[in-house]
């Protein structure tokens, strides 16, 4: 509040997010000055998270494990965030960067909800998270790659979405399911064979913890279910009523199931 | 060259205040009460669109009256000031306290230094955590502040608002209570209401808007 006569918004200027205001008072992360190459750094990496449609939204679920290399560095890391009421972010790749981002992420979008009046409409969100991954580039330059996963329920169109990015903040909108991480070539292979747009809640829960009990059987960077210490992934669900995270009570036996049947 | 008048300061500010003052008793006034789970706000609004009210944090409520640029100003200010201190530190860390000392700073400048004094006044309410108690502040448009508890007012009548709103008050109301106490406090012939609560409904954004419907059950439900 240090410039009470800047004008907020006015019509001369281009609108200011939260992350210019960030800017303006020299808090944005920066890459200035990085050369050289981050991978003997020994940075977390995160893996596979995956969102899939089903009849009235859309699941997102990711698993708990974060690695430094060839050991674990986290077993109850969590890679699957709400972003607002009606959307979710997922993250891959650098777990501090990524963090970061999906904090960035959040905030912008509560800044402008409260500014404004109205949720910026998903396409919007998606587009942001897009520029603030293509901010990352030079980073993703030095091994720290960060690709985030976005789902929402879509009011405009009246049915839940999910998008895909690439590192250079390319943003792809699929219609059936989107998976990013190491482990992800094996859950959209399994999802290929069962993915079915008319399925419901439960039946799409189930494929969206086969898949990522499928990706966990054949990528080592990923775990599956820890029935042992009752470490289970992250589930969220979105649909016209909004989001859910569910419980590990709820998510334990759509798990053990999936365990018994993706051998 | 010209010599400017002397003006002696206590006519400057007098003349100043009495401008802020008018400038905000042409505007309508905006009750807040404390009911048993949370804190509500009450403006009369005939505009459906142009808000007065609106969350700036997680338990952190803003409501202005007087001219709708300079509020808005000051609302869009606060929203930043706050989610850069949350985004900076902790969600905990953000405090109505620090955010209406900010206020109080930028309108005591203003009054002070500027051409024209902003003819604003405002009104901050946070619910407090856990078991400690509300916290209401208005601000004044020369950066005067002042802590309520219970129920408080602003705007062109703020004074008879405030004396019927006391003499009504009770603690540990509920919402429809309070809503129909806030509502017959203000004269009759009101054009609009609009409406927004604080409320511990143990969500991490406390703030919740009424809608006209809402308001209007309420206050038929007497």
């Amino acid at each position: 509040m240090s410039e009470p006569k800047a004008p907020a918004g006015g019509i001369t200027e281009s609108p200011a997010g939260f992350a210019q205001v960030l800017k303006a008072a020299g808090l944005a992360p920066t890459w200035d000055g990085v050369h050289g190459s981050a991978a003997d750094l020994g940075l977390a990496d995160a893996t596979t998270v995956l969102a899939v449609r089903y009849d009235a939204g859309v699941y997102m679920i990711g698993d708990r494990q974060a690695t430094e290399g060839y050991s674990v560095a986290h077993r109850r890391m969590k890679k699957v965030f709400p972003s607002d009421d009606f959307s979710a972010v997922a993250i891959s790749g650098t777990a501090g960067l990524a963090i970061e981002l999906v904090k960035l992420f959040q905030t912008e979008l509560e800044h402008y909800e409260k500014l404004e009046g109205t949720r910026l409409s998903l396409e919007g969100r998606a587009n942001f998270l897009a520029r603030l991954v293509r901010q990352q580039l030079p980073m993703a330059f030095q091994g720290l790659v960060v690709v985030p996963l976005f789902c929402g329920f879509d009011h405009l169109v009246g049915s839940g979405r999910l998008f895909t990015f690439d590192v250079v903040g390319g943003r792809y909108e699929e219609d059936d399911f989107g998976a990013t991480g190491s482990g992800s070539r094996e859950a959209k292979s399994y999802l290929r064979s069962h993915f079915d747009p008319a399925m419901d809640a439960v039946e799409g829960l189930s494929v969206a913890m086969q898949s990522l009990v499928a990706a966990a059987e054949q990528d080592v960077a990923t775990s599956g279910p820890d029935v042992r210490r009752g470490i289970y992934p992250n589930v969220i669900r979105i649909n016209v009523d909004g989001l859910v995270e569910l419980a590990d009570e709820e998510i334990a036996p759509i798990a053990d199931a999936a365990l018994e049947m993706v051998r | 060259m010209t010599m400017p008048f002397y003006v002696p300061p206590e006519q400057l500010v007098k003349d100043r205040a009495d401008f802020a003052r008018k400038g905000i008793a042409r505007g309508r006034s905006i009750a807040a009460v404390e009911y048993a789970t949370g804190i509500l706000l009450l403006a009369e609004n005939p505009s459906g669109t142009l808000h007065k009210i609106s969350e700036i944090y997680d338990r952190i409520a803003f409501a202005g009256v007087g001219k709708f640029n300079e509020f808005e100003l000051l609302r869009v200010a606060g929203i930043r000031h706050a989610d850069v201190k949350g985004y900076m530190y902790s969600r905990s860390d953000v405090s109505a306290k620090s955010l209406v000392n900010a206020f109080a700073q930028t309108l005591g400048n203003i009054f002070t230094h500027e051409v024209k004094p902003f003819e604003v006044e405002l009104l901050v309410a946070e619910l407090g955590v856990g078991d400690q108690p509300n916290r209401m502040y208005r601000v004044l448009y020369d950066g005067t502040l002042y802590d309520q508890s219970g129920f408080a007012a602003i705007g062109g009548n703020s004074e008879e608002l405030s004396e019927r709103l006391e003499a009504a008050y009770r603690p540990g109301l509920s919402l429809e209570e309070a809503v129909r106490l806030a509502a017959g406090a203000f004269e009759n012939g009101v054009e609009g209401w609009e409406g927004a609560i604080l409320d511990r409904n143990g969500h991490r954004r406390a703030f919740r808007k009424l809608t006209a419907e809402e308001i209007a059950e309420c206050i038929a439900a007497a």
